[in-house]
């Protein structure tokens, strides 16, 4: 089929990028997840586990991978809650107005997640919309202060960013799904619920897990969200990184958080790539 | 007739388009019906019409004393075997026919039974477990066959099963079929485009033709007395004669004969001639009795000669340049100009319709 030199002419590209921009970078921060910062404020290159050994005693750190982690979570189940039925009425439900409704669930994908971020500010804010409209109608006398600046705020708003994350791979599964296979189910006897559960969810389930995959993976890594909703008490993990990067000047302990949390994210991966495996049925 | 399903006077449009006018056709229990069409005629609409995948637009279907069509698909004791099979993907071949079971809450211990000798009745029982994907289209075939039959319907629907299927299984999937139909008594409604298949499987073959029902007969009688110009063309190979009529006598391109009946009508009709009904002289072995009216000979010149197997086609020019097609045993190398002969009962008067 291919020779050997163009195999290796159009593999040399893709590798060459990863090479230089990933796995080097990777090499270097792995290599500072062992180092120490001096009491002058200058990085050592002493060899210890010591960063990895602060990670695991001091409850901080552990605490806000948790909360991270419980975030993460709400998100995905969220998206999916969300996510779900509206890939469902699209692939569905909707016939002629399909595109159309599909382009509105891709719109938002368009605009800036500073935007979008600015916006639940805005929305959520202590003289924001929300408040503004529910002191308009006396349901509350003074604006209520826990919307903004809380883990609530922060899954709202990453419930919003990354739904359509979730939307797109269920909507892809369903659109997969033969529709002469639905046919079948209720020529057997069974009623459209049962249709459902029992041919098209389970055909479904590849997309739902990518999503919730996508959902989850990146609402870990955020760090955006809870820097401009998250206020103290919504503090995710990636913003003590960059704090460790930056005002701290703690590199060394930062690069082992950021190597415990692609641990647990490859682990992750691994780990859904082999359930999707088995729920393959090609 | 005692009918089990009774289609009255169905339509059905798409968007603007009439698939299907006037459809009117009753289905006797445990009769075995063929949908026969070209596509684009409307038999898999009228197939999913009684499946309930599709509203007629007007007219309505029974069965028995229940009204079908305004019954959602689940709630019909109809079955379907789909043109692509349709097998669940993620269930075992156990479990897809056991579906249908499940569903209608058979009991537990009465399941594993049940699929068993559906399997056996198909040869198919060391297959159990395996998913759909593992197996062959004739085995998947078979699967699917089954399942909708382990439900014991009223009525079996089959959409094209063996188009997919390549010319040797598929003929012994017909005879599977068959037998397998008349194992179960169940009726079968059969759909499909291929007129041979139609002939070998059917007790009546039903042609439609442009949304609207040609002729409906049994295979024989559909063939020996095409009631159309289109029938008489679809299933099998014709000569059409159109023909001058006076006085009981037809004439086309030079040649003459007596019309059975009493009819005295004048004016233009148009006769069906097989091929096999003509005989080349000389060839014919003596004894054998001709219809009544004694046969009708005429001379023609041989303009080709197709062999075969055990019968040669002839392209033959009659006088007036017009060819016939004539079908005799296998012979050897013909050449110029010989005589013919058919029997008047064989020339079937057929209606010259065009699609409405």
């Amino acid at each position: 089929m291919y020779t050997r030199a163009y195999k290796a002419t159009v593999a040399i590209p893709p590798l060459l990028w990863v090479t230089i921009f990933l796995l080097i970078p990777y090499a270097i921060l792995f290599c500072y997840s062992f180092w120490q910062v001096s009491p002058l404020q200058v990085i050592v290159h002493a060899w210890s586990f010591d960063n990895y050994r602060e990670l695991v005693r001091n409850p901080v750190y552990l605490e806000v991978l948790f909360r991270s982690m419980r975030i993460a979570g709400a998100v995905t189940i969220l998206a999916l809650l969300l996510g779900y039925p509206l890939a469902y009425f699209l692939s569905f439900c909707a016939t002629r107005r399909k595109d159309l409704f599909y382009q509105l669930v891709i719109i938002p994908l368009w605009v800036s997640y500073l935007v979008r971020g600015y916006a639940w500010k805005t929305i959520l804010g202590s003289d924001g919309v929300l408040n503004g409209f529910l002191q308009y109608l006396h349901i509350t006398s003074h604006p209520v202060e826990f919307f903004l600046y809380s883990p609530f705020a922060v899954i709202l708003t990453l419930t919003h960013i990354y739904t359509p994350f979730t939307f797109l791979p269920i909507y892809a599964s369903l659109e997969h799904v033969p529709r002469n296979l639905v046919e079948a189910s209720q020529d057997l006897g069974a009623s459209p619920f049962r249709t459902f559960w029992h041919v098209v969810f389970p055909l479904s389930l590849p997309g739902v897990l990518a999503g919730a995959t996508f959902a989850f993976v990146l609402t870990l890594g955020d760090f955006l969200a809870p820097l401009l909703v998250g206020g103290p008490s919504g503090i995710m993990i990636s913003n003590i990184v960059v704090s460790l990067f930056g005002a701290a000047y703690n590199w060394p302990l930062g690069a082992a958080i950021s190597f415990g949390m692609l641990v647990l994210v490859v682990a992750l991966l691994f780990l859904v790539e082999r359930v999707e495996k088995k729920l393959s049925f090609s | 007739m005692n009918s089990l399903l009774s289609i009255r006077d169905v339509a059905k449009k798409f968007q603007n388009r009439e698939v299907l006018r006037g459809i009117s056709l009753d289905v006797a229990s445990g009769e075995f019906l063929t949908i026969l069409g070209e596509s684009g005629s409307g038999k898999t609409t009228l197939l999913r019409l009684i499946a309930g995948f599709e509203q007629p637009d007007s007219g309505e279907i029974w069965m028995a004393d229940e009204r079908l069509d305004t019954l959602p698909p689940h709630r019909r004791h109809v079955n379907t075997v789909f043109q692509s099979y349709a097998l669940f993907p993620h269930l075992s071949v156990f479990e897809n026919i056991a579906y249908g079971l499940r569903v209608q809450h058979v009991a537990k211990a009465e399941i594993p039974s049940r699929v068993e000798r559906a399997l056996a009745m198909v040869k198919m029982a060391e297959f159990e477990h395996s998913p759909p994907s593992r197996l062959s289209g004739g085995q998947q075939q078979r699967v699917a066959l089954v399942r909708a039959l382990v439900n014991r319907p009223q009525v079996l629907l089959l959409d094209e099963p063996l188009s997919a299927l390549d010319a040797n299984l598929r003929r012994q999937m017909q005879i599977e079929l068959k037998l397998l139909q008349r194992e179960v008594g169940i009726t079968f409604i059969f759909v499909t485009h291929d007129q041979e298949e139609a002939m070998a499987l059917s007790d009546r073959i039903a042609l439609l033709r442009a949304g609207v029902l040609e002729q409906v007969a049994s295979p024989r009688e559909i063939y020996v007395r095409p009631a159309t110009a289109y029938t008489a063309k679809f299933i099998g190979q014709t000569n059409l004669l159109r023909a001058q009529v006076s006085g009981g006598v037809a004439t086309a391109s030079g040649i003459s004969w007596r019309i059975a009946g009493t009819s005295s009508e004048s004016g233009v009709a148009t006769f069906s001639l097989r091929p096999e009904c003509i005989r080349l002289l000389g060839q014919f072995a003596p004894g054998v009795r001709m219809a009544d009216g004694g046969p009708v000979r005429f001379r023609a010149r041989i303009k080709t000669q197709t062999f075969g197997g055990a019968t040669d086609l002839l392209e033959v020019a009659l006088s007036d340049e017009s060819s016939l097609r004539v079908r005799i045993p296998s012979h050897g190398s013909l050449q110029g100009e010989a005589e013919f002969e058919f029997a008047p009962a064989d020339a079937v008067s057929v209606r010259e319709s065009e699609p409405n």
